[in-house]
């Protein structure tokens, strides 16, 4: 039975890594190809909640959860187009800075916009309840969010691995300056980057709005745990990103499962001790212009 | 491009993450006026989404008491910040006092904060309503000369709730699951719900305590499941309430969740359909009596939107601070502590009037057990509660739900 009820926290962090992936992913590939931390990332995640509950008012939830990451997927090409790209290849302090600044601007307009209280918003019926499996429960929305994260990251691997697309991004990451030699602008390719990756975050933001407080700070609160997943998986590495984010997901319930209060400190524990023995996270390659 | 190292970036990384969850800074007004009145509430963190609404009730409250002349003629102005996390209220309380020349405090929900500045408001003799903070220690054992406590504690709650979980035979020979933060308050929310489950034949099988800042309650809702309880308990705060009765529904457990806290400003938070149980409160906007339609009439036109019990407890407070300078003519700690704990009566827009009790300074008033409103019979997406019956029952006494002398050990030095 004791193993049965580990056995459910397991499943349950896979699936929460899932969507910690949603928010890593993005970041891990605009760090990868450009340089920059973007601590703004969570604002995205923030706005793509709040835009698809104002959609799910008029539409539906259908609708809401593919509209709201293209609306705020169009915002990321303002974004990389008169933000981002003045900060390639300055002092990456500045972009720290501006990308912070921008995380803030952005949490103080929600409050304009939205107010600064909570807004509500609820799952579909249909979605409601749990999926038995013999003794084995499982959350069906749950259950719905883990299918959107696969489909998602399916996409993202055959975009990255299997297209000329995918071919310069990669290239990108390891030389820029031999991209650059070979006549292709990476310019492009970083706005859809860019693109991909807010996009990502808003579709997060999207699921996790029925199941969780949607308040001008989610942005804030996710980023951390966020940045966690990537610095464990390693930069560069589409698959330490995936195996980081699942395991953050099972290590934390596991925990909690074992020593409810040590849950939110264990991630950071998990973090110190993959960079004890790899500094470059789990997965994470040499990548030059970064050392 | 610049030549940098990986580990560099990572830390400064780390490093602006971490400070993005620190709190921004709000004065919100501060023209030169005569009486200064410090106001410290959370607006960032898990309290911020109710402590917005705390900010607006005294914001209002300031406005009508300047348009009609001040107190005592004179023009008062009022600090209100974040108050962010204890240590931190605890600084600006100082603050506020020493250097911006505070007369007086008032604000704050989390219970933790309250007590940093309590602490503060008797070092410097100034005296300090702590508005929001509901745990029973704070008019108990750490109790003070110069502290106020306006809303209900942890044990009316619990009695406000019990009561009506009685009558539904939720209580006797039941098993109980608890859900608890883990700050001041859950504890000592959690220490009166183990009192009222052994009086009352109800054992506990199982209590998580939840850190402040957990947004995802899925492990512990596994292990709620686990323990096959027959009904749970919340004993959380602020967001934490919020998400957790969203993930309650989604999960769809069978078994009832009922809960000695929550705020209405929590429950508009959570989305359609997915409140149910009954919980406890300490006003709501749709209790019927003249003073209290006239504000929230007043407020909707303002803001908006009907005001959350935060913004009413915060109003009636700077309503009452006014009243008793007026009366005392003074803004001294010693005459506005004597005319207080004289028990004099104040209007607090319910059925009977309230005062604080002299020995531990609580504000003694109804509370109100609530149940959900079905969907259909919703005037609008505030209309949510259905408020129970006042408690204690009319006629009965006031202080009757009120923890006693022995439960509430409160010894003030002089």
């Amino acid at each position: 039975m004791q193993f049965g009820f580990l056995l459910e926290q397991v499943v349950n962090g896979l699936v929460l890594g899932g969507y910690y992936l949603l928010i890593a992913l993005g970041l891990s590939l605009i760090f990868s190809v450009g340089g920059i931390v973007n601590l703004a990332h969570g604002a995205f995640y923030a706005l793509g909640a709040y835009i698809s509950v104002e959609i799910t008012k008029y539409l539906g939830f259908g609708s809401a959860v593919v509209l709201s990451p293209v609306a705020v997927a169009l915002l990321g090409i303002l974004f990389e187009r008169f933000v981002l790209r003045r900060f390639y290849s300055a002092d990456p302090i500045l972009s720290l800075l501006v990308t912070f600044a921008l995380a803030m601007v952005t949490e103080q307009a929600i409050r304009i916009i939205w107010g600064a209280p909570p807004i509500s918003a609820a799952i579909p019926q249909v979605f409601r309840g749990s999926v038995f499996l013999g003794d084995f429960l499982f959350s069906r929305y749950r259950l719905l969010i883990l299918a959107v994260v696969a489909a998602v990251l399916l996409g993202v691997w055959l975009l990255l691995h299997k297209t000329s697309f995918g071919r310069v991004v990669r290239a990108g990451i390891q030389r820029p300056d031999m991209v650059a030699a070979l006549g292709i602008r990476l310019q492009p390719y970083m706005t859809a980057i860019v693109m991909l990756g807010v996009g990502m975050a808003a579709l997060g933001g999207a699921f996790f709005a029925p199941i969780t407080i949607v308040h001008p700070a989610m942005g804030a609160e996710i980023i951390t745990v966020a940045f966690v997943v990537v610095v464990i998986g390693g930069l560069g590495s589409f698959w330490g990103v995936v195996i980081s984010a699942l395991l953050v997901g099972v290590v934390r319930g596991i925990t909690i499962h074992f020593a409810p209060a040590a849950g939110e400190a264990s991630i950071y524990v998990l973090m110190f001790l993959v960079l004890m023995v790899r500094p470059r996270g789990l997965l994470g390659e040499r990548i030059e212009k970064f050392e | 491009m610049t030549r940098y190292s990986r580990r560099t970036l990572l830390k400064s990384g780390a490093a602006f993450a971490a400070a993005s969850t620190l709190g921004f800074p709000s004065v919100v007004s501060a023209q030169a006026a005569r009486i200064k009145i410090g106001h410290l509430v959370p607006l960032t963190g898990f309290l911020g989404a109710i402590g917005s609404y705390a900010q607006l009730g005294v914001k209002m409250a300031a406005e009508e008491i300047n348009a009609s002349g001040g107190i005592m003629g004179r023009q008062i102005d009022l600090m209100s910040e974040d108050s962010v996390n204890p240590a931190t209220a605890s600084t600006k309380a100082q603050r506020m006092i020493e250097q911006d020349g505070a007369a007086l405090l008032l604000g704050e929900i989390s219970s933790a904060s309250s007590l940093t500045i309590m602490q503060v408001a008797e070092r410097n003799k100034k005296v300090f309503f702590s508005t929001g903070a509901r745990s029973d220690a704070l008019r108990g054992k750490d109790c003070n000369r110069y502290s106020f406590h306006c809303d209900i504690p942890n044990t009316v709650m619990v009695n406000a709730v019990g009561t009506a979980l009685l009558q539904k035979g939720l209580v006797k020979g039941k098993k109980f699951v608890t859900l608890t933060a883990d700050y001041i308050f859950g504890h000592d929310l959690l220490k009166a719900a183990k009192a009222f489950f052994s009086a009352n034949d109800a054992t506990l099988i199982g209590d998580e305590l939840i850190a402040t800042d957990v947004t995802d309650f899925s492990p512990y809702l596994l292990k709620v499941r686990q323990a096959k309880p027959d009904v749970v308990c919340c004993n959380l705060a602020g967001n934490q309430v919020t998400n957790l009765v969203k993930q309650y529904a989604e999960f769809g457990f069978p078994y009832p969740l009922v809960g000695f806290n929550l705020n209405t400003g929590d429950a508009w938070a959570m989305g359609e359909g997915n409140l149910s149980g009954t919980w406890p409160t300490v006003w709501y906007h749709t209790l019927d009596n003249p003073a209290s339609k006239a504000f929230v009439e007043a407020f909707s036109k303002k803001y908006g939107k009907p005001p959350e019990n935060h913004a009413w407890i915060e109003y009636i407070t700077l309503k009452m601070i006014a009243q008793a300078i007026n009366e005392t003519k003074s803004t001294e700690s010693d005459a506005l502590i004597g005319h207080f704990e004289k028990q004099t009566q104040f209007d607090i827009m319910k059925a009977r009037k309230a005062y604080f009790r002299s020995w531990d300074h609580q504000l003694v008033q109804e509370a109100y057990p609530f149940t959900v409103k079905p969907k259909g019979e919703m005037k609008d997406k505030w209309d949510m509660l259905v408020l129970g019956e006042a408690v204690p029952a009319a006629g009965a006494d006031l202080e009757s739900i009120y923890p006693t002398k022995t439960q509430n050990p409160c010894n003030m030095k002089a």
